[in-house]
């Protein structure tokens, strides 16, 4: 495992990664993608047992899937910098005959996806029936799940979220990016979620919560929700986030949710984030 | 006298649960979940015999479509059971998204489809759920006709890779295919021999075709009788080879006539062996509650409907 600083260096350079990637093709969601990276860096270089060497089945390895699809800039650069595929090839997002399509697909076989996620709320679903399958295989890795807040106004999360604590799917930890903005606004304005945390907690979840910006912080919580697990409950990490955090003109509005900075924001957000590992 | 005859009336339903069970004894990945319809689906000796490879989803759809696809992950062959209407109309995006897309290994096994629901009316009388799925990329759809051949579709499942969608119904119907009778995804089934005309069947319609054929053969007109049982992959081959033949088709189909198997046979003749064709299927109306039989009559998915179709198709030869 890494040190922290090294992490840390890590997490400028998948930044500068996710705002060049949506310049260059105009398009994208760098928002949400800035405000996750650091639950991204913990979870691919700390807390997953998880193999480069991609094969779709898992077994005998953490899975992840990412729900709200549209911040597959900040995955991509993730699995990249994983060695899951060639950094070069981040260049291509968004772009015609591309892996990385703009949202995760496994149609064109790019390593590390396991799903297609995009249209919201499906993802704790599959993440449930992956993890139904790791307990029928006596395979005993856990499946990590992540959503958006404004995701939780779709009807299937709850269906989901029903299901696992009924079942008892304790092999499962599933984060919220709850960094209270969608696309139209505040998610107070546009349809409050109320006490998300007690919403969880009804539905028979063990819930934590953590500051998913402070990379020590959601390692040590991601490492606190593994030690809950099989203990017959799901785990449900409500994460606070700064949308766009770590580009102060992106930070703290829904208005950087899905466009692209041009040529000259681009400079002003790169100047904000040390090259460390080397651009692609 | 019709060449094919039947003693027992069964549902076709049965078929599906008696071809899981037998695939769940063969296949120790094949697992199966429903929607709180176990009883309907006939998958209560399926979660007997394996409890552990049993799943009760509650009344939640979109949940038990990205479970199955979730659990595919690993291995798992999901067989998922509700209503058609719950498992096409309700669940269109998450079937899209999470299966189709994703192109995994689920069957999505659907009961209770079309008119022949019955009572219950055209709320769960889904007249076109075949359409939504042959149009999702890589979907294989399958309405099979009797129980036996229901069954065997389901037991063809549990070795086709990709995702896949099995139509079947309530209601107790003619069992006139052999059980030993071979089956082959989509490969189409010719079942009478014949040269005035070809009838392309599938589901509950195919026994209608198999009364008509005999009307028709006392007025003197020789019927080609092809079971389409597989809507996609569509066995271009055998259409056209058997159009060629006889030069009309009338396709027989319990959905509506906008995207099932008359468009597919359509399509296909349209664009290479054009021939005149007519459809027999639900004209872009709802249901609505009754007998199986009488809906039916009423929406003109009879045998004599059938014959007449044939008689205006040779005239137009």
């Amino acid at each position: 495992m890494a040190d922290l600083a090294t992490l840390k260096k890590l997490t400028s350079q998948i930044r500068r990664d996710i705002v060049r990637m949506v310049h260059a093709c105009q398009s994208g969601h760098p928002g949400g993608s800035l405000g996750c990276t650091e639950f991204f860096v913990a979870l691919y270089f700390e807390i997953m047992k998880h193999d480069k060497d991609f094969n779709m089945d898992g077994k005998g390895e953490d899975l992840f899937f990412l729900s709200n699809g549209h911040i597959s800039p900040v995955w991509y650069s993730t699995l990249a910098r994983a060695g899951y595929f060639d950094t070069k090839e981040l260049a291509t997002f968004r772009k015609l005959n591309t892996r990385l399509q703009g949202h995760p697909a496994t149609h064109e076989h790019l390593p590390g996806i396991r799903v297609a996620s995009g249209s919201l709320g499906q993802g704790l679903s599959v993440a449930i029936g992956a993890a139904r399958t790791k307990k029928l295989n006596s395979d005993n890795r856990l499946v990590f799940v992540l959503m958006g807040d404004g995701e939780q106004q779709e009807g299937q999360v709850w269906e989901a979220a029903m299901y696992a604590a009924h079942n008892k799917i304790d092999n499962l930890i599933a984060t919220i990016d709850y960094n209270g903005q969608q696309i139209d606004g505040p998610v107070d304005e546009v349809l409050s979620l109320l006490d998300l945390k007690a919403k969880w907690k009804a539905f028979g979840w063990e819930v934590i919560e953590c500051n998913g910006n402070d990379l020590e912080e959601v390692t040590k919580a991601l490492k606190h929700a593994k030690s809950l697990t099989g203990k017959g409950k799901p785990v449900m990490n409500l994460m606070r986030t700064e949308m766009g955090c770590g580009v102060d003109f992106m930070v703290g509005t829904h208005k950087w949710h899905g466009i692209a900075p041009n040529d000259e924001q681009l400079a002003d957000a790169l100047g904000q984030l040390e090259e460390t590992v080397g651009d692609y | 006298m019709t060449k094919y005859t039947f003693t027992d009336k069964k549902d076709t339903r049965s078929g599906f649960g008696d071809g899981l069970l037998e695939l769940g004894r063969k296949n120790s990945n094949v697992v199966g979940l429903c929607a709180d319809l176990t009883g309907s689906l006939k998958m209560g000796d399926f979660q007997k015999e394996f409890p552990s490879r049993f799943f009760q989803m509650g009344i939640a759809e979109a949940n038990m479509m990205g479970v199955a696809a979730g659990m595919t992950i690993g291995g798992m062959i999901p067989f998922t059971g509700t209503f058609a209407n719950f498992s096409t109309g309700r669940v269109y995006d998450q079937i899209r998204q999470s299966i189709a897309y994703s192109g995994k290994n689920v069957k999505i096994c659907a009961s209770h489809a079309g008119l022949t629901l019955g009572e219950d009316g055209a709320t769960h009388q889904i007249l076109e759920d075949v359409g939504m799925m042959k149009m999702l990329p890589g979907m294989t759809v399958i309405v099979p006709c009797d129980y036996n051949q229901t069954k065997a579709a389901t037991i063809a499942l549990g070795d086709h890779i990709g995702p896949a969608y099995l139509r079947f119904g309530r209601p107790g119907w003619p069992v006139f295919i052999a059980p030993n009778r071979p089956f082959e995804i989509g490969k189409a089934d010719k079942m009478i021999e014949g040269k005035d005309v070809t009838i392309f069947a599938n589901g509950h319609m195919v026994w209608q075709a198999i009364e008509a054929e005999a009307i028709l053969a006392e007025k003197g007109i020789s019927v080609e009788l092809i079971n389409l049982h597989t809507i996609k992959p569509l066995d271009v081959d055998a259409i056209i080879k058997s159009v060629s033949k006889t030069g009309c088709a009338v396709t027989c189909e319990e959905h509506q006539m906008n995207g099932g198997l008359g468009d597919s046979v359509a399509q296909t003749l349209s664009r290479f062996h054009p021939a005149p064709v007519e459809m027999v299927a639900v004209n872009d109306s709802f249901g609505e509650s009754g007998k199986p039989t009488d809906l039916l009559k009423k929406y003109g998915l009879a045998p004599e409907n059938i014959v007449s179709a044939v008689e205006r198709v040779i005239s137009r030869k």
